[in-house]
């Protein structure tokens, strides 16, 4: 039986490598991903917990994340393919139109 | 068996998610992630999460990121990230992965200090994880169902062009 600690650090170990990638990378669409990666890791969490404590609230939050991830991915594409539409670059350097 | 399945598809799952931020080919990197979530589910599965691990399967790594890799591929050769070294300046890199290291030793800390659990494992199949949702859970699951009508909304109006 594998402790619950093992599962913990592996997706800690997710969720920093997420994390790295949100900071180092210059692509929008990677930084998407990353940000995948790091709502995964939580997902592990949370259904390591939930075996952990014989609770289904853990799965459940599980699809919750799941649904939030899909709803973030549908409006970052977006925002990516329009940025794409107008300025043909995706690079996070490129992105300031909002600086005074 | 357990043991050789975790440690396994943990190490396929860690080494997918560096192949994701390592690789400089946008391509490359969806599809060993895609490799990624897969060995996840595997760790689900362990868990007895047997309906999550389906539902990640179909949403995230056939959904999901199918949509990722037709937004790349819109993109064509447009999308090729900068190599890793000369991405940003190298102080900024290392505080970037100072910082990260700093975040994962306070988690491993954390976790191992974790008290020991007997891991039976909730029941993972369709009925129970229903009666869940619709019961303890009735609120939350309305409220996503809000939010996807809104960023099925919000993606419209963003893709709409503006002078129509």
């Amino acid at each position: 039986m594998i402790p619950l600690s093992h599962y913990l650090i592996v997706s800690g170990i997710l969720f920093s490598i997420g994390l790295a990638g949100l900071l180092l990378r210059r692509n929008l669409l990677l930084v998407l991903l990353s940000v995948e990666i790091m709502l995964n890791a939580a997902n592990l969490n949370f259904i390591a917990g939930s075996a952990a404590h014989s609770d289904t609230g853990g799965q459940v939050i599980a699809f919750f994340v799941m649904v939030v991830a899909a709803a973030e991915v549908t409006i970052g594409l977006a925002i990516a393919v329009l940025l794409f539409r107008k300025q043909s670059s995706v690079d996070t350097r490129d992105i300031s139109f909002l600086k005074g | 068996m357990e043991a050789v399945l975790f440690y396994a598809s943990s190490a396929v799952a860690i080494l997918g998610s560096l192949m994701v931020i390592l690789l400089s080919k946008p391509t490359r990197a969806l599809l060993s992630l895609i490799l990624a979530m897969t060995a996840i589910t595997v760790l689900y599965l362990l868990l007895n999460a047997h309906f999550v691990a389906i539902a990640q399967i179909i949403v995230y790594a056939g959904a999901v990121l199918v949509l990722f890799l037709f937004v790349i591929m819109l993109q064509g050769t447009a999308a090729v990230e900068i190599p890793l070294l000369k991405r940003f300046p190298p102080l900024t890199s290392a505080a970037g992965i100072l910082a990260v290291l700093i975040f994962l030793s306070l988690f491993i800390r954390a976790a191992v200090r974790s008290p020991e659990f007997k891991m039976i494992g909730a029941p993972g199949d369709v009925k129970s994880l229903g009666l869940t949702l619709f019961s303890g859970y009735l609120l939350p699951f309305q409220l996503t169902s809000i939010l996807l009508l809104l960023s099925v909304f919000a993606a419209v109006a963003l893709a709409k062009k503006e002078d129509a």
